[in-house]
């Protein structure tokens, strides 16, 4: 008998051993690995502060810490390094309270001589930081003032609207550090970098964040980013196996791969980029003077824009990841976005009845303005981008229908960008643009109507409309509150009068599409960049993607 | 024996392939009266059926319209594009390479040099004068004759060189003797004898001006949409992974190959007439 219990103490003992291996191993199995993706291009700085291009951009969410941090999937602002802030009435100051014990990846104490030293460099004009230029509210210098080693003041001369989201593009370097840039407090670090092929990101033995459980983020060991700018061997390696991750993935690529593995492709659904088209109202532009009143008359624009058949747009060219475009402000800017706004519906007829209103006639299938001139024009686009090519295809055909005659010319990037911004040699064009920032005031260089990004007829010396001069008041009224409520009534009326007025013709919100490896967990790729690799620090590969790597 | 009636086979089938496609090409009103242009949306990228023999574009666009159509305008202006260059290279390296001496000198220094321009900017520059409310046809047109007048200095060095080994050769040595001189002897003894090579010259400039044309689309020079072309066509190649899953779409591709085949076939068939 007593043989018989022991033997079953020993074998209760072993199992319960067994199983907090089992367990132990578990745990560990949530930790290190390296996580392989591609940058498209070279990171052009490793400064944080003089970002301004992709590859870099993903370079410093990696490895940059800031103290306010606009959560990607929720669109709110969350505690960083800063544990609390607070602005002032007036909307000029803003007073971190900072974590305390944080260090940066080289050893070194995080204190509030850093944010100083970091604000301070920002500021600095000669540094020609387009970072520091969304601060810049008015004129006079800015200062920062510390009041303890966790409590920083920083005072601008002007009240900066958005102030606080502001601060999520701003990684702290340290004011003391021998490493300057080298030395940062994101959950990465640079490791190595080799020129035009590769940088690897390591760990930082001293991020400050913790799991639930207490553990040490981030669970990764290193990132490997591959400096590849063709995409078909970015799908390829990614079939392959040999990356996790494509931030941003084309239409075509993403059905080609969703047909094979759909459960590695995701479609966050509309993204912040619009693609729109507009027409050149330059006063001196070399174009005829009839056309240029086509160009300049409401109806003329609003007709084009009712003629466009968007649903064929977002179906066709983009195989139905895309939506119907509003306006200035996507529906997936949770906040910004004018919802009483609907998308133009095709409608011919309307579009027709318009044209009628300012003369314009059919004859023979032709459209005639009321001096008997045919309407013809050309929309320049930029060649190589195939869903614009495609779109301006369909747009030429929807305006035939009503009689319009429509010339394609796809052009090289630098002659189109010459054309529209220097010599106004054009008639009308189609463009994208890419939105990083939720916030409006990131938008005043192109609804300000003295601005040199106010595409349709940019740096006017007054208003040359009414509805121009009502746009630049509501934007700078919005840009000097500090009130969110006040500041989206304000451009709630400007998309209302950019709706009306058409000077943009918004056709589609391309989707956010991206793809995640099976072996990735923790993923949750949203609208916002970076779309995929947002949560770094709390991705996990599984033990097969460790093992092999 | 057996050679001479394979060949003549070959020739006759060279022969119907290029009646057949230019038959088909200019039929193309009656074959596809949709005609190139027109979209059917509801079918975008739709496989081969009864109503689209090879299926729509990603627009919708009846590929088999388009090729049709395609076919008519390359297979008039690649040529016609070609036979500019070969003339040209003719008349610089063929006659460079009869004159000899400085002149040789000076038309190879000339066609280096010419070769080593970087003309994609003058490529540019072109596009930068044209207007933009050039009309799809036009623009063809222009393509084609800068393809044709950029063209032919590979050629002209090639050219230069057989002319050059003419020059000495009897028969130009014996109608020297003869009394044949200057432009006659040129027109007569030595133009003849460099059939073969005008001839491989031209027959190699046609796919890469058919090529060239496709690429310049991405200056916005080229085949202007909706107006179709081969290039235009082979450019939907394009990031086609997978044949197996799309093979009509390889129609272009192999319609280029046979027809080009074809006319060689039909050419080294002349060639050993002459």
């Amino acid at each position: 008998m007593t043989g018989r219990r022991s033997f079953l103490r020993i074998l209760f003992c072993f199992a319960l051993l067994s199983a907090l291996a089992l367990f132990s191993t578990a745990a560990i199995a949530q930790n290190g690995g390296q996580l392989r993706f591609c940058l498209r291009a070279e990171p052009k700085t490793f400064d944080p502060l003089l970002v301004d291009d992709d590859a870099s951009l993903a370079v410093r969410y990696l490895t940059g810490g800031v103290l306010i941090r606009v959560n990607r999937h929720t669109q709110d602002l969350e505690a960083e390094l800063a544990e609390s802030w607070k602005i002032s009435k007036d909307g000029k100051q803003i007073a971190f309270k900072l974590r305390h014990g944080l260090r940066f990846s080289d050893g070194s104490p995080f204190a509030a001589d850093d944010v100083a030293f970091t604000m301070q460099r920002l500021m600095d004009p000669a540094l020609h930081s387009s970072t520091g230029d969304a601060f810049r509210s008015g004129t006079g210098t800015v200062t920062t003032k510390v009041l303890s080693a966790d409590q920083v003041v920083v005072t601008f001369p002007a009240a900066v609207a958005g102030l606080d989201r502001l601060f999520d593009q701003v990684a702290i370097m340290s004011a003391h550090s021998p490493k300057k840039e080298g030395a940062v407090l994101g959950p990465f670090m640079v490791g190595e970098y080799k020129a035009g092929s590769s940088l690897l990101l390591e760990r930082n033995p001293y991020y400050w964040k913790k799991d639930a459980q207490g553990r040490r983020l981030p669970y990764l060991d290193s990132i490997h980013l591959d400096i590849q700018a063709n995409r078909d061997v970015e799908m390829l390696r990614f079939k392959r196996g040999e990356l996790d991750l494509i931030n941003v993935l084309d239409t075509d690529y993403f059905d080609r791969l969703a047909s094979s593995s759909p459960q590695l492709v995701h479609d966050a659904g509309p993204s912040l980029d619009s693609d729109f088209m507009w027409f050149n109202q330059v006063a001196n532009a070399p174009i005829p003077e009839y056309r240029r009143a086509w160009f300049r008359s409401t109806n003329f624009r609003r007709a084009i824009s009712l003629a466009i058949n968007r649903d064929d747009l977002s179906r066709i060219v983009f195989n139905g990841h895309a939506q119907p475009a509003v306006g200035p402000v996507s529906p997936a800017n949770k906040f910004w976005f004018n919802s009483k706004l609907k998308a133009d519906a095709h409608n011919p007829q309307a579009a027709l009845a318009l044209l009628k209103a300012d003369g314009f006639h059919m004859q023979n299938g032709t459209l005639l303005d009321k001096n008997s001139n045919p309407v013809e024009f050309s929309i320049v686009t930029n060649a190589g981008s195939k869903p614009r090519e495609r779109m301006s295809v369909l747009i030429q055909e929807d305006l035939g229908k009503i009689g319009i005659k429509v010339n394609l010319v796809p052009l090289d990037f630098p002659s189109l960008l010459e054309r529209i911004s220097q010599k106004f040699n054009y008639e009308a064009a189609m463009l994208g643009f890419r939105n990083v920032d939720l916030d409006p005031n990131g938008q005043m260089n192109i609804w300000l109507s003295s601005a040199e990004d106010h595409a349709w007829n940019p740096k006017q010396k007054a208003p040359e409309t009414a509805w121009e001069a009502e746009i630049d008041k509501l934007m700078r009224e919005q840009a000097s509150s500090i009130d969110p409520k006040k500041r989206k009534q304000s451009f709630d009326r400007v998309q209302e009068i950019v709706y009306e007025q058409a000077p943009f013709i918004y056709l589609v919100n391309q989707n956010a599409l991206s793809a995640v490896s099976g072996s990735v967990s923790g993923a949750n790729p949203g609208i916002l960049s970076p779309q995929t690799f947002w949560n770094a620090e709390r991705l996990t590969l599984n033990g097969t993607a460790r093992a092999s790597r | 024996m057996k050679h001479e009636r394979g060949m003549k086979v070959a020739r006759t089938l060279a022969c119907v392939i290029v009646v057949a496609v230019c038959a088909l090409s200019l039929g193309a009103n009656w074959l596809a009266p949709e005609g190139y242009a027109k979209q059917f949306r509801e079918a975008p990228g739709a496989p081969p059926s009864h109503q689209h023999l090879l299926g729509t574009d990603e627009l919708g666009r009846d590929r088999f319209a388009r090729i049709l159509y395609g076919t008519r305008i390359s297979l008039l202006l690649a040529p016609a594009a070609a036979l500019i260059s070969t003339a040209l290279a003719a008349l610089v390296g063929g006659l460079a390479g009869y004159l000899g001496g400085i002149w040789l000198k000076l038309a190879r220094g000339f066609t280096d040099l010419f070769l080593s321009l970087p003309w994609l900017f003058l490529l540019i520059t072109v596009r930068a004068l044209l207007p933009l409310n050039v009309s799809p046809l036009v623009s063809v047109l222009i393509t084609f004759l800068i393809l044709g007048l950029l063209g032919w200095a590979a050629s002209a060095r090639v050219l230069s060189t057989s002319a050059d080994s003419l020059r000495n050769s009897d028969f130009v040595l014996q109608a020297r003797a003869s009394g044949l001189h200057g432009p006659r002897l040129f027109l007569i003894h030595v133009l003849p004898n460099l059939k073969p090579v005008l001839y491989a010259q031209f027959w190699i400039s046609i796919p890469v001006f058919i090529l060239s044309e496709a690429n310049l689309g991405v200056l916005g020079l080229g085949v202007a949409e909706p107006l179709p072309s081969w290039g235009s066509l082979l450019r939907e190649l394009e990031g086609l992974i997978s044949f197996r899953e799309e093979p009509w779409r390889l129609v272009p591709l192999f319609l280029l190959i046979v027809v080009l085949t074809s006319f060689q076939t039909l050419l080294s068939s002349e060639e050993v007439t002459a």
